[in-house]
């Protein structure tokens, strides 16, 4: 299998901290990886500097992404390339229905893609479509992005955009954060829907208990900046019995 | 990669699409104000000598005034003496002394997307076209006619129906009304009048469409829109100007009356050039925007969106003197980079259950100061008297200003009265969240802005709707980083 994503010794900083110390992590298409970790150890870090949020400063290392050199691209271009961000903490977007929104991002990486603007009766079919996969409420597609929604109904939305925009390597942000546990299972149901052979995922978590819903194939620890164990879906077991203690005394 | 909350800074010069100059031969008068410059544009118009007495009255009534310095507006001193009063684009035909119309003119105005050859005309709207101190042409005036319907520059309506002029002009804004209204009402110059007879629909829409040419000329128009029992119509205003690093005097008067049972909608898009990136050169807006809801039932909307001019003076009011008459007031107003706008409205509730609504978006980008001012006055007699006022701020960046300063005078018990107000900023945060879905920073701070404008944008007609929206994103560009 070719490698969707090559991050080699990637150091990175926020307000001159340094909070990444050299990550070596390689995804193939069609794997999930889970992150886990206490926290504190740098998870959200990392899915920020993938998709290029401004704060985030990298210092060292690259990122290969689908023979790219992910750094060098707008966030609007990384986004445009097939990757996605599941927020932890989706932004109100007030004024802008979800309609309109998806619309402009649709269309934006198709006029990159080189190809014409979605027309409208195809757009709220796929609209349609997409909502029944996630379970979202048709009135929550006209109301303002995330504007007064609830944590659950958030996490959906963020679900939901993620089968609009058909991503090749998606990134789930302590997706579990907040939900209940049949919050949950809509959330980890609609994911699993959207998983094909050339999609990957990155399944950022502090517990397990979303991983008892997706699957990983891959699963790695972050401790202090660095990817410190690396094994099979037995690791999560493992951290679910021993907690976080043994990893910290090894380190 | 970029360095934290770089995302939001301003800077940089926006793109103003209406900045070039026509080349066209224009008899400018010597600059200076007194009363013979006065008695010089009475007599290059024809007047009757009523209306001259009329402007030198305001005139020597002007002498006595100071420029109003409560707005919170920094107004560099401004210069009266050296602005021409007087600037005339249409050229003298020698054979028969009829003025024609320059093609480079009709050009002008093409290229501002009004054309006036009706043929090529948007369907449903006339129009009143005035470069400088002259209107130029107005479209489709023999179909109105026909429905009773005068729709013609100021200049033909003292000369054609002057009785009706003399009976309204001054009637809703006085000369002593303030500092700007004495001085317009002194050199004043062209416009619109429009009347609309009893029971009469105005069947399309009327716009007039002001464009400030020449330099060093101030421009002072003068509207006047009357509208008879039950009858109905929507006016549409549209403004640019050149890009000049001087700044240029625009102090106009809208005058509206609306009488038993008749609705006028007015909407303004003012897109007068609001001075480059450095805050040099840009049109000062001072105008005096009223309308008397005479009659019973009677209902008068303003709609305004304001991306144009270097400062903006300007509060467009209803007196609701009928019985059960309804004002209302929806404004989208933007300021970027040195702008200053002091805006809002006045609703006098005079008479019985009048009603009113006030719907203020301020944006603010670049080191602009934005300030919503309102007064809801209740007068004694006003018994059932309802107002709802919202006023909201958005600022873009940490070096604008946004301030709110709503007056309320109530003198009636049974008053309702409503008052909303909230101040957001778009974030860093929704800004990324845009980008991580593909959406370009510009492109979603245009999807914000014109969501957050909604409610106003959708009161416009819908071509006007359109053009607005486009406005208020092209306003922006530039105002990040």
């Amino acid at each position: 299998m070719e490698n969707l994503l090559e991050i080699k010794n990637l150091h990175a900083t926020i307000d001159g901290k340094e909070i990444l110390k050299g990550i070596n992590l390689t995804i193939k298409a069609g794997e999930v990886h889970a992150i886990m970790g206490p926290n504190g150890s740098g998870k959200s870090t990392l899915s920020n500097v993938l998709v290029g949020h401004p704060a985030y400063t990298v210092t060292e290392g690259e990122i290969i992404y689908k023979g790219k050199n992910l750094l060098e691209l707008s966030p609007e271009d990384r986004s445009h390339e097939g990757l996605f961000l599941s927020f932890q903490y989706p932004v109100e977007i007030p004024g802008v229905s979800i309609t309109n929104f998806m619309r402009a991002a649709i269309n934006a990486k198709r006029e990159y893609l080189g190809q014409e603007p979605m027309n409208a009766t195809e757009f709220l079919k796929m609209m349609r479509e997409k909502r029944a996969m996630v379970n979202l409420d048709s009135k929550l597609a006209n109301r303002s992005v995330n504007e007064g929604f609830s944590g659950g109904e958030k996490k959906r939305n963020e679900i939901f955009q993620m089968a609009m925009l058909e991503p090749t390597l998606s990134i789930l942000d302590e997706t579990d954060s907040g939900l209940d546990i049949d919050a949950l299972r809509i959330v980890a149901e609609g994911v699993n829907k959207l998983k094909r052979e050339d999609t990957s995922s990155i399944v950022i978590t502090h517990y397990q208990r979303l991983l008892d819903y997706i699957k990983p194939d891959i699963v790695h620890i972050l401790y202090k900046g660095k990817i410190v164990k690396t094994a099979g879906p037995e690791l999560v077991m493992e951290l679910e019995e021993r907690g976080y203690d043994w990893i910290k005394n090894e380190n | 990669m970029k360095k934290k909350n770089n995302i939001l800074k301003k800077l940089a010069n926006k793109a103003y699409e209406f900045g070039f100059v026509s080349k066209i031969k224009t008899e400018i008068i010597e600059s200076g104000l007194n009363e013979d410059i006065i008695r010089l544009i009475s007599k290059k118009k024809n007047e009757p000598e009523w209306l001259l007495e009329f402007r030198l009255t305001a005139y020597r009534h002007w002498l006595t005034l100071q420029m109003p310095t409560w707005a919170h507006l920094n107004i560099p001193p401004i210069d009266y003496q050296a602005i021409s009063y007087y600037a005339d684009p249409l050229k003298k035909n020698k054979e028969n002394s009829n003025k024609e119309i320059d093609p480079e003119l009709m050009k002008t105005f093409e290229k501002l997307g009004i054309p006036l050859e009706e043929r090529l005309a948007l369907s449903g709207t006339a129009v009143d076209a005035v470069m400088d101190s002259v209107s130029v042409k107005t479209t489709f005036k023999e179909e109105l006619k026909e429905k009773g319907i005068i729709f013609c520059s100021m200049s033909e309506a003292v000369q054609e129906y002057p009785d009706l002029v003399r009976k309204y002009l001054g009637s809703v804004v006085n000369y002593r009304d303030n500092f700007f209204a004495a001085l317009n009402t002194a050199v004043f110059s062209d416009g619109s009048f429009v009347y609309i007879p009893k029971g009469v629909r105005c069947p399309m829409e009327l716009s007039t469409y002001f464009r400030i040419n020449a330099a060093n000329t101030g421009q002072f128009e003068r509207t006047l829109i009357v509208a008879d029992d039950n009858s109905y119509v929507s006016y549409l205003e549209g403004c640019t100007a050149p890009m000049r690093d001087e700044n240029q005097l625009h102090a106009a008067i809208v005058e509206i009356i609306v009488n038993d049972n008749a609705e006028v909608k007015y909407s303004t898009v003012q897109n007068w050039y609001p001075g480059d990136a450095e805050g040099k050169g840009g049109v000062y807006n001072f105008v005096t925007k009223r309308g008397d809801c005479r009659g019973r039932n009677s209902k008068l909307s303003w709609t305004q969106v304001e991306t144009g001019s270097a400062i903006t003076w300007k509060y467009p009011s209803c007196v609701l003197r009928g019985d059960n008459s309804q004002g209302e007031f929806y404004s989208v107003a933007l300021t970027n980079n040195y702008q200053q706008a002091d805006t809002g409205t006045k609703m006098i509730h005079l008479g019985k259950n009048t009603r009113s609504t006030i719907i203020s978006k301020g944006i603010s980008a670049g080191k602009s100061q934005n300030s919503y001012r309102g007064l809801v006055r209740v007068s004694k007699n006003a018994d059932g008297a309802r107002n709802y006022s919202q006023c909201d701020s958005l600022l873009l960046g940490n070096e604008c200003g946004a301030h709110t300063f709503p007056y309320m005078d109530i003198h009636n018990n049974s008053a309702v009265i409503e008052h909303e107000a909230t101040t957001s900023k778009i974030s860093e945060e929704q800004l990324f969240y845009c980008n991580q879905r593909g959406i370009g920073t510009e492109e979603a701070i245009g999807l914000i802005v014109n969501g957050y404008a909604k409610e106003v944008l959708n009161k416009l007609p819908m071509e006007f709707a359109i053009e607005a929206q486009k406005l208020l994103s092209v306003s922006l560009e530039g105002a990040v980083g």
